[in-house]
């Protein structure tokens, strides 16, 4: 008899948790705890020898912080999940989980400005070297592949210009080179986009945004498709003796969750930027809603972008799923639901217009974030790229009148309220 | 041919049985093969080892063949190569074993067949220690997607 295949709704609610076997709690039980005790000096060595399955320490591994990995996890379609205090401390987990010094990655040069000075300026410093190539034609990647790449990055939607990743073109190249394709989705969601059906082998996400969807937590976390072949030769940390772990050979002895486990205890035991209990749960609550609430995300997003494409102190607006956007070919095929929440724009009149539309706007939040419930604008030169010249916020597609719009979850018409009589201002 | 590879029929099998012929049991404690064999001791089973090459693993006296296990086996779980297969199907029918459990990374389809026609239950390329923390519990603890939803107490 087959086993039922739950639907995603379904998994965004119970996949991860099942009730409390001591209390029967059907809300999931805060683990606040460092440390489990052990049932005996065996069942320590078990556990610290990777024997049995269990928890030591809440650096390692905890029950809330599991089910979260268990519910992002299922909800991508992988094998296994790990969490992490951060999106940037999962996507530096998973990747230093891959590279070494003198190891080589390939990444879009439209990332997150996070993620780009964590790959050009901390990599480096531990002797990892990334190249930055344009996303837009996938076989730059192949183009800038060495003898020592470990990697292919990219983001599902590219933040902030909103360029979408050809998934399945980067996954051949990838594969055709015997490496993983880690796909950064946070803007996109599972909800809207599950990269592993794509040909991703690792998916990493900031939970801060959407999946959490309020705004009141950080977390981050990393999902392994479980079909990479990590035996292929390029990847010996996977299937020779660990160091770090006594002899234990990760990918014979886990198979496809080998990756994870390494992950996890080397990785992460050894560095440490695990994710609280207590952050676990937040952002679990959300994801119980990630499912209602995207759709609505994506629909006032839409309605947004085609008010702003017909104002007069509009210059452009730029949202993939909108008509003759550059990007809608790429959008309709990965995104067929939606294009998530996030849309830029530019005001008439350049930076000081932008600057004057931001200081107007009264129930739109000025923040650095996006995926939040609440509705947040930025005016990306003036603040998140203001270090650099014009010349390399243009590069880095980030053009002086240009705003971003994280559309919330308020009153359509109140949105719209608000961004015309703040643009009325800029002028 | 009757592979078994969902959750109810993997419980079903978990539950039912209790000794385990562990062929091709390693004596390093670091090898998958210990590893499964003292998690599914830990956890209640009766473990046989089998290994022509040891006398004793586990605490417990290793086997040469499973035919020269002196007591009944349920489940027969195979630690050795694909090509190996096949004479190890015939022994746990003769044994009167209830499944044939080839291990993560061994598929052997004649191998299933054999067993399968004998009434035995098949399980292929799945570890028996993950797939019993899988669905009874602890491997959620990992971060693995058991696929296990359930709204009753664990």
């Amino acid at each position: 008899m087959a086993d039922h295949l739950y639907g995603f709704d379904t998994l965004c609610l119970h996949a991860g948790h099942i009730p409390d076997a001591a209390t029967g709690a059907r809300a999931l039980p805060i683990y606040q705890t460092t440390s489990f005790v052990f049932d005996s000096a065996d069942h320590a060595a078990s556990l610290f020898n990777l024997q049995t399955f269990g928890n030591v320490y809440s650096r390692i591994s905890n029950p809330t912080v599991a089910a979260l990995e268990e519910r992002v996890a299922a909800l991508e379609g992988g094998r296994a999940g790990l969490a992490a205090a951060t999106g940037m401390a999962a996507q530096m987990t998973a990747l230093l989980t891959l590279c070494r010094a003198g190891d080589h990655l390939v990444a879009s040069r439209t990332l997150y400005g996070g993620t780009y000075s964590q790959f050009a300026v901390t990599f480096a410093q531990f002797g990892i070297d990334v190249t930055f190539v344009d996303p837009d034609d996938p076989e730059n990647f192949r183009r800038a592949r060495k003898g020592n790449t470990k990697a292919l990055y990219a983001e599902t939607i590219g933040n902030p210009q909103l360029n979408i990743a050809d998934l399945d073109a980067l996954a051949t190249i990838a594969h055709d080179a015997g490496i993983p394709l880690v796909i950064d989705n946070t803007l996109a969601s599972p909800y809207l986009c599950r990269p592993i059906e794509h040909g991703a082998d690792i998916v990493v996400h900031s939970l801060t945004k959407y999946l959490g969807g309020h705004g009141t937590t950080m977390g981050g976390i990393l999902v392994e498709s479980g079909k990479f072949p990590w035996d292929n030769g390029n990847f010996p940390q996977m299937t020779e003796p660990s160091r770090g772990y006594h002899g234990v050979r990760f990918y014979e002895t886990f198979g496809d969750f080998g990756f994870t486990m390494k992950a996890r205890m080397e990785t992460m035991r050894t560095l440490g930027p695990t994710l609280s209990p207590l952050s676990a749960f937040l952002l679990l609550q959300g994801i119980e809603t990630l499912h209602v609430r995207m759709p609505r995300h994506c629909e006032s997003t839409l309605a947004i972008a085609q008010h702003l494409s017909e104002h007069p102190q509009i210059a452009w607006v730029n949202y993939p799923l909108l008509s003759g956007n550059r990007y809608e070919a790429l959008a309709r095929k990965y995104l067929p639901s939606g294009a998530s929440g996030i849309l830029t724009f530019g005001v008439k009149g350049g930076a000081e217009a932008g600057v004057r539309f931001i200081e107007s706007v009264q129930m739109l939040s000025h923040l650095a974030n996006v995926g939040d419930a609440k509705s947040l604008v930025i005016h990306p030169a003036s603040t998140t790229h203001r270090q650099l010249s014009e010349d390399e916020q243009r590069a880095a597609g980030v053009l002086p009148e240009m705003i971003r719009l994280s559309v919330g979850l308020e009153s359509l018409s109140d949105i719209l309220w608000d961004l015309d009589q703040a643009l009325n201002n800029s002028q | 041919m009757n592979i078994t590879d969902d959750i109810a029929g993997l419980r079903r099998i978990l539950t039912r049985y209790r000794s385990i012929a562990v062929v091709g049991i390693s004596a390093n404690w670091y090898r998958p093969s210990y590893f499964a064999a003292k998690y599914m001791l830990d956890h209640g089973y009766q473990i046989f080892p089998v290994n022509p090459n040891y006398s004793e693993v586990l605490g417990r006296k290793c086997y040469p063949t499973i035919a020269a296990i002196p007591e009944s086996v349920d489940i027969v779980d195979c630690f050795r190569k694909p090509a190996e297969m096949v004479p190890l199907a015939h022994e746990a029918v003769a044994k009167g074993a209830k499944v044939l459990w080839m291990q993560l990374g061994i598929r052997n389809d004649e191998a299933a067949m054999i067993a399968s026609a004998a009434g035995l239950d098949v399980v292929m390329n799945h570890c028996v220690k993950i797939e019993h923390a899988r669905i009874l519990g602890g491997l959620n603890w990992a971060g693995v997607n058991t696929g296990v939803i359930s709204s009753r107490r664990a």
